[in-house]
């Protein structure tokens, strides 16, 4: 205790400086910001929208295009239950936002009607016994399949809700923003992000769909033909990449987006460029690792957004469910793609409506107010301790303010967001701090009254006091480590800042007290404490 | 004077704290039920971020006068107004939800009051805009601490005895049934702001039950035959002290915020100055009660001789 180890001191001058250092841009102008010199930190804390605004986005669903996807499913199942029912039939297509099909035998069209009534559409939320799809019979043969619009309009309020929670994944992943992602109207939905968020960022995090799959190539098409519109039935033509510009490939995906299980970036071995690698879940694994092995010495086509983004050869079966991407990525572009694959894919595309920027949620006067309140609460600690401890008092007021600076430069450093609320958390944050200084100091002062000399007292009080503050501390750590991992949007952003804080403030309240007491003890040598 | 103050504590209090358990149990019981009927009876005051409201753009001839706005919106009968600047300085976004039924016609009656208190506003179709707290994020907020929850249980357990980490457990409950019922009696806005302040109550809790149950340990090691009330009292009275000093130090630090942080902070440090009140109540007189009637094993661990120079004189 009164011999400080040396790389104690080390590590507080350290910290002490690493703390001037990364908040002290945030007091700068930022004139003088930009003329410090290139190995100084730059970044300011990033405050949340209710102190200083930021960009604002509009997007709209399209929900139209949501439609043609379901019209297009549903004419698909449509053929494929009449094949099974072994009814021959013609003309089977969209019109009018309808599927409408001529049954060729006239005798078979009740068999035909009843067929797809058992099994296409879905049960219809809200109506017992109702289904989402309505089949009718009509002259010539025809059968006109239609979706109820009770159902088309909760499926679109669906997709708006899906889509919210796609972009709040998505954001999430680019750190703790604090974004305000609101739906606006009916199809609607606004996102507003604090501060310097790059705007072109935020959209090319959330404009791209990012609807992933794999598909079979298929080699025999006659890609000339298919371009010029004669597609060979259950293939379609997709654009491609710099080695050929279109390919056509098998409709049936082999394994879609929703069967990864993570996606991340890295580099190829082989080359060094950029590329995404993934992991499927068991079904996509054992689909995917089936359809490799049936398929050795083809290609198949890795399709993002309805672009083949390569198409690499089957050399091996790939059972393992590991793979990655290599297409024309940047690194940027390789990380990007993995967030949206993590953050899953649009149920929807988005079209962007309008880009604004919004000013603080809250007024001047009410920052102004809480900043100068929030201030002499912290004024308020000091006074305090150092009235209560004197001596002690300064040296727990000197680790506050080191650990101020810590959470500071940390939160700038990381780009944390801080909110009026988080402020107002901080504070309490510091009293819990304060709370291991006392717990040290009263321990401190029972030893020294059990008769305990000043050298003996300080040694078992820090000791003893240490167990309970490491307790107290790693409860509040696992339950920040929890929240982080688990929670989303706010709680990320609140469990962030709270993990800062018991790191931060059980370092200083134990290691910079124990090492300024120490000088202390060896310069006045005191034959009693102050505090006794 | 003497100072440094500390020394104006006495080194030893005489508390009987278990004496006033019963009388606690009773208090406890009563406020429970009092925020439980208050929940029923009239809910919480749920705000535009969980609800949803209107949102309308103004212009304005010059530069929208956003302060005046925001002060207006909430007299024109707009709840939980927010008042942003959007785009260009001569027009803002104003968000804000309102009672009954018809929500055209009552952000109809808004927008007029606000025609007649701004001439020359001009108003874009108000349109619905949903809650900032979503389904998904309450999910998975609730299901965040609910893990956290089991896992602070576990650690405790680990760390004392189950019987601990139950009584803590039970007793941030208590904290956080409380602090809801005050939410819902005086119908502050329940918010995003709401949940963090929640969170901050039940940080707070924690570290309080998790000092109160260390220094009982030790002194369970230390008498191993004096009955568990007399140690429970004896443990409570040795951290007296700290407990006074503390809670003094948070809530001295969130005084300034409450009385001059405005109204913006006032509902956010009222709950969470409540919160220190409630967590450093809950665990004299629910945690450790808890522990009292349940009993705890001892004489398992060998004596640690902590205090040698005292505890032979004291150890009966």
């Amino acid at each position: 205790m009164i011999k400080v180890a040396r790389w104690k001191i080390v590590l507080v001058v350290l910290a002490t400086l690493y703390g001037i250092f990364f908040t002290l841009p945030n007091v700068l102008p930022a004139s003088a910001r930009d003329s410090l010199p290139a190995f100084m930190p730059r970044q300011v804390l990033n405050l949340g929208l209710d102190l200083q605004g930021g960009s604002y986005l509009l997007y709209e669903v399209d929900t139209q295009a949501l439609r043609a996807e379901r019209l297009t499913n549903l004419t698909e199942d449509a053929r494929t239950e009449l094949r099974n029912a072994e009814i021959q039939f013609s003309g089977l297509g969209v019109v009018n936002g309808e599927v409408v099909v001529r049954i060729t035998d006239p005798a078979q069209v009740d068999a035909a009607a009843r067929a797809l009534r058992k099994t296409l559409g879905a049960p219809l939320a809200g109506a017992a016994g109702g289904r989402d799809v309505t089949i009718s019979v009509e002259g010539d043969q025809r059968i006109r399949i239609a979706f109820v619009s009770q159902a088309l309009q909760a499926q679109a309020a669906k997709s708006v809700d899906q889509s919210i929670e796609v972009i709040r994944r998505r954001i999430d992943e680019l750190g703790t923003k604090e974004p305000d992602i609101r739906r606006q109207g009916a199809n609607r939905i606004s996102i507003a992000a604090p501060g310097e968020s790059d705007p072109k960022k935020l959209q090319a995090i959330v404009g791209q769909t990012a609807k992933l799959t794999f598909q079979m190539v298929d080699e025999t098409a006659d890609l000339a033909a298919a371009q010029s519109g004669r597609v060979p039935p259950g293939t379609m033509l997709v654009p491609g990449d710099d080695l050929a510009p279109f390919y056509v490939v098998k409709r049936r995906a082999l394994v879609t987006g929703e069967m990864l299980t993570d996606a991340g970036s890295a580099f190829d071995q082989q080359t060094g460029r950029p590329v995404v690698t993934f992991r499927f879940n068991g079904v996509g694994a054992k689909k995917f690792g089936e359809a490799t092995s049936a398929n050795v010495g083809k290609r198949f086509a890795i399709v993002l957004d309805n672009k083949v983004i390569s198409a690499p050869t089957i050399i091996n079966p790939i059972t393992g469910g590991n793979g990655q991407i290599t297409g024309n990525f940047t690194t940027e572009s390789a990380n990007n793609l993995a967030i949206l694959l993590r953050a899953g894919a649009l149920p929807a595309p988005l079209t962007i409506q309008e880009q604004q920027t919004v000013s603080a949620e809250l007024g001047a006067d009410a920052i102004r107010a809480g900043a100068i309140s929030l201030v002499i609460g912290g004024i308020a600690i000091i006074i305090f301790i150092v009235l209560a401890y004197g001596l002690f008092g300064v040296f727990a007021a000197l680790a506050l303010i080191v650990n101020v600076l810590l959470i500071l430069g940390i939160m700038s450093m990381t780009q944390a967001t801080l909110t009026f609320p988080g402020i107002a958390g901080l504070i309490l944050t510091l009293a819990v701090a304060v709370d291991a200084n006392v717990l040290i100091y009263e321990r401190v002062r029972d030893e020294a009254h059990a008769g305990r000399t000043p050298i003996m007292a300080l040694e078992h009080g820090y000791s003893r006091a240490l167990v309970s503050i490491l307790d107290a501390n790693i409860t509040s750590a696992i339950s920040a480590v929890i929240m982080f991992q688990f929670g989303s949007g706010p709680i990320r952003g609140f469990a962030w800042t709270l993990l800062i804080g018991v790191v931060t403030s059980v370092f200083t309240a134990v290691v910079i007290t124990q090492v300024l007491i120490g000088w202390w003890f060896r310069a006045a040598k005191p034959k009693a404490l102050p505090i006794e | 004077m003497p100072w440094p103050l500390i020394r104006l504590l006495p080194r030893e209090f005489h508390v009987d704290f278990v004496r006033g358990a019963p009388v606690a149990a009773i208090i406890s019981a009563v406020l429970i039920a009092g925020s439980i009927g208050s929940f029923v009876v009239q809910g919480l005051n749920f705000g535009i971020d969980f609800v949803g409201g209107t949102a309308i753009e103004v212009r304005t001839k010059g530069p929208v006068p956003l302060g005046e706005l925001r002060a207006a919106v909430p007299a024109a009968g707009g709840h939980d107004a927010q008042v942003q600047g959007f785009g260009r300085p001569d027009t803002a976004i104003v968000r804000f939800r309102t009672e009954g039924a018809d929500t055209f016609k009552a952000a109809d009656a808004v927008k007029q009051k606000l025609a007649v208190r701004f001439p020359g506003m001009e108003f874009k179709p108000p349109v619905v805009v949903g809650p900032k707290v979503s389904g998904e994020l309450m999910t998975s907020g609730f299901m965040a601490l609910g893990i956290a929850m089991a896992l602070m249980l576990a650690y405790i357990w680990f760390r004392f005895q189950l019987q601990f980490g139950l009584g803590a457990v039970v007793a941030v409950f208590h904290d956080v049934i409380l602090t809801l019922g005050l939410l819902s009696l005086t119908q502050i806005e329940f918010s995003m702001t709401s949940i963090a302040a929640l969170l901050t109550v039940i940080g707070y809790s924690m570290n309080e039950k998790v000092i109160t149950f260390d220094r009982l340990r030790e002194n369970l090691r230390k008498y191993k035959t004096t009955p568990l009330r007399d140690v429970i009292n004896k443990s409570e009275n040795e951290r007296l002290s700290r407990t006074l000093i503390t809670g003094s130090t948070a809530i001295l630090a969130l005084s300034g915020a409450l009385f001059l942080g405005g109204p913006v902070l006032f509902p956010l440090v009222s709950t969470m100055v409540f919160g220190v009140l409630i967590g450093t109540y809950s665990s004299i007189y629910v945690a450790l009660p808890i522990i009292l009637l349940w009993g705890v094993k001892r004489n398992d661990e060998p004596a640690e001789p902590l205090k040698p120079a005292t505890s032979s004189v004291q150890r009966p």
